[in-house]
């Protein structure tokens, strides 16, 4: 009997320095709302690292539902820090709500892997040795396809963006880029953010406009309406659609069916990127998911790997898994990518692609590669 | 700005307007007839979409789903009425929001659970799919078609309700219910057909609207919204006003997208303001309502 108790006691024992052991993280993302789908791919994606790593018990995972709302994100943010103590954050698709928690986390002192948000500020004027971002930013999304939109000889654009602080950003940079090369956006429009399903006026305003080629940034359920609207009005010759890739992304493209055939858009990862980690990647989610992956499948999983090498590195506690993150290298299934140090944002290529049709379904052809996109400083001051 | 942009535009606010039409009438006329306010009726309109996209893909035609789906809706409808709605008829208006408010959140759910959270799409009918010429411009077909559609369903239930012996019977009952049961009307059961047809035309422009807008588990809430601003421009209770409100709301929206995108997304809201304060009965109430 006393042998019995001991032995029960050792084990109690174990199982607390074991759970002392676990890194927990809080996963702060939308699971309703517009960008639902998202948060989901994101937290498979991140779940699928760890699990072929086999390292899946070294992590606590805390979930919390952003909705996408700023004010949502924030309470849910000082409800993962306060109360549960977690020991990073890791998540937040929509730029606002990126937004609205940057000076919290700043703060106190919680690293923060930022998975899908681009807001540029984060990583820019407003950077913070505490957030890192595996995913892009906006800057780095839409820039590349203004700048080779120019080089193929396109003279003017219009552009079209949902009316949020994503959507400005995209098309500034788009704009810039652009206009750099020597072409020139003769017009665009903001659509009001999550209201606009009728995108019938903005589109007949687009193609009034004569420009001849039309870049838009739309995401999730807007992309979807929007692609679909747009092939409906036969635009394809006149005004040939380009933009930021989540206009078309592999998670949604099929919902927007032949309308998204000869779409060019840019992207930071797309299921056909040729390298030997994304083959077997891609292999590993089609039999478990019968599908293909999506960049944002890609943002989790690289959230994960970028988790787990800085805890390989000795990072225990916010501080050291903050700073641990910083500069570090890995290979992801978009190719080599790099946390700038002097940013905190990811350096990574960036490939122009065409949805085009194969067999009954659509897939993802490259015509062209940006190596090692690296946005500038914009003022970030890390030290 | 040539012509052709006018009469383009001009398309895109008609069909819009038609939508509204389809959408407010069921809401109009139940409100008028049983003094209800059904907020899950944008719910229903969704899971017509959704039902609309299950039905093309087992009938392999959209017009499987066009079909299929009102009738589905009705269906929803039909449980909804005998389980919640008739009991609830004398329970007051702020137990009606409450319950119906809530209802939206269990069909959001159910269409979560069921259809998933990425948005789906429906593809329109093959012979629809392009676009036709008309007045100068090319214009996608299937719009068209929901602008024919809206402005066939206004001219039957024109028809229906002042020229047939049925429509004199619900226009009695919406001006005076006790009298016309009274009269020897059965009110109980003109209520449950009008609330089913409500629901059918709810249904019908969900899967009408799928292959536009595509399928979200936001577009019941996010309709509900102009839909009620129609209802209360236009007017309680009455086929005029919801056909008058919707064109205006219609009109207003789209020519706000075209010309001031930031204002758009409140101009109908101002106008909202503006009839309530002058005309809280809207601008062609039903006599009763």
């Amino acid at each position: 009997m006393k042998k019995l108790f001991l032995a029960a006691a050792a084990a109690s024992l174990l199982a607390v320095t074991g759970a002392s052991a676990q890194t927990k993280v809080g996963v702060l993302l939308p699971y309703s709302g517009t960008y639902a789908a998202l948060g989901n791919e994101i937290t498979l994606g991140f779940n699928m690292a760890l699990e072929e790593a086999g390292r899946s018990g070294e992590f606590e995972l805390v979930r919390e539902d952003t909705e996408a709302k700023p004010p949502v994100g924030l309470a849910k943010a000082r409800k993962l820090v306060l109360e549960d103590e977690v020991d990073v954050i890791m998540g937040l698709v929509s730029s606002g709500v990126l937004g609205a928690v940057r000076d919290f986390v700043d703060g106190a002192e919680v690293p923060l892997i930022v998975a899908n948000a681009g807001n540029d500020e984060a990583t820019g004027e407003n950077c913070s040795p505490y957030i890192s971002r595996v995913s892009f930013s906006n800057r780095q999304v839409s820039g590349p396809m203004g700048e080779w939109l120019a080089e193929q000889g396109v003279k003017t654009a219009y552009t079209l963006a949902p009316d949020y602080a994503a959507g400005h950003q995209m098309v500034e940079a788009f704009t810039q880029k652009f206009t750099e090369g020597g072409g020139e956006v003769v017009g665009g429009e903001f659509t009001p953010f999550g209201q606009t399903s009728d995108f019938g006026p903005y589109l007949t305003n687009a193609k009034s406009s004569g420009a001849e080629a039309l870049f838009v940034f739309y995401a999730g359920g807007e992309a979807i309406s929007f692609v679909k609207q747009y092939g409906s009005f036969d635009l394809k010759e006149d005004l040939p659609l380009y933009g930021s890739g989540f206009v078309t992304s592999p998670l949604y493209v099929a919902a927007e069916g032949d309308a998204a055939v000869g779409v060019i858009a840019a992207l930071h990862y797309v299921p056909t990127v040729d390298n030997e980690i994304n083959n077997a990647f891609v292999e590993t989610y089609k039999a478990a998911q019968n599908k293909a992956p999506s960049e944002f499948t890609i943002q989790g999983y690289d959230a994960a790997k970028a988790l787990m090498a800085a805890v390989d590195s000795g990072a225990s506690d916010r501080a050291s898994i903050a700073k641990a993150l910083r500069g570090l290298k890995f290979d992801s299934p978009r190719g080599a990518v790099e946390i700038d140090a002097a940013t905190n944002n990811i350096v990574h290529d960036v490939y122009i692609y065409e949805t085009v049709k194969e067999g009954d379904g659509l897939t993802q052809k490259i015509l062209g590669t940006i190596k090692a996109v690296r946005d500038e400083p914009h003022g970030c001051q890390l030290d | 700005m040539d012509a052709g942009f006018w009469v383009l535009q001009f398309l895109n606010a008609l069909q819009y307007s038609m939508l509204l039409f389809l959408l407010s009438i069921g809401l109009t006329v139940i409100f008028g007839l049983l003094h209800f306010v059904n907020l899950a009726h944008g719910a229903l309109y969704m899971m017509g979409a959704y039902l609309g996209i299950s039905a093309a893909a087992l009938t392999g035609s959209y017009w499987g789903a066009f079909v299929l789906a009102p009738l589905g809706v009705t269906l929803i409808g039909a449980v909804l009425y005998f389980t919640l709605i008739d009991r609830l008829r004398g329970a007051g208006p702020m137990n009606q929001v409450l319950v119906t408010f809530g209802l939206i959140f269990v069909f959001l759910d159910i269409a979560r659970l069921g259809w998933g959270d990425i948005a789906l799409g429906l593809d329109a009918p093959a012979a629809m799919s392009g676009t036709s010429h008309l007045l100068g411009v090319a214009y996608p077909t299937y719009r068209l078609f929901i602008i024919a559609l809206g402005a066939l369903v206004m001219a039957v239930l024109w028809i229906i309700l002042s020229r047939t012996q049925i429509g004199a019977m619900i226009r009695a009952s919406v001006e005076n219910g006790d009298m016309a049961a009274a009269m020897g009307i059965n009110v109980g059961r003109l209520f449950f057909a009008v609330f089913c047809v409500g629901c059918a035309l709810a249904g019908l422009a969900g899967v009408v609207a799928a292959p536009v807008f595509s399928a979200t588990t936001g577009m019941g809430i996010s309709i509900l919204i102009p839909t009620l601003i129609v209802v209360v421009i236009g007017g309680l209770g009455s086929l005029q006003g919801a056909i008058v409100g919707s064109l205006i709301v219609g009109f207003i929206e789209t020519v706000g997208a075209a010309f001031l995108p930031s204002f758009a997304a409140v101009a109908s809201y101002l106008l909202l303001a503006a009839i309530l304060v002058l005309r809280p009965q809207g601008l062609i109430p039903a006599r009763g309502a």
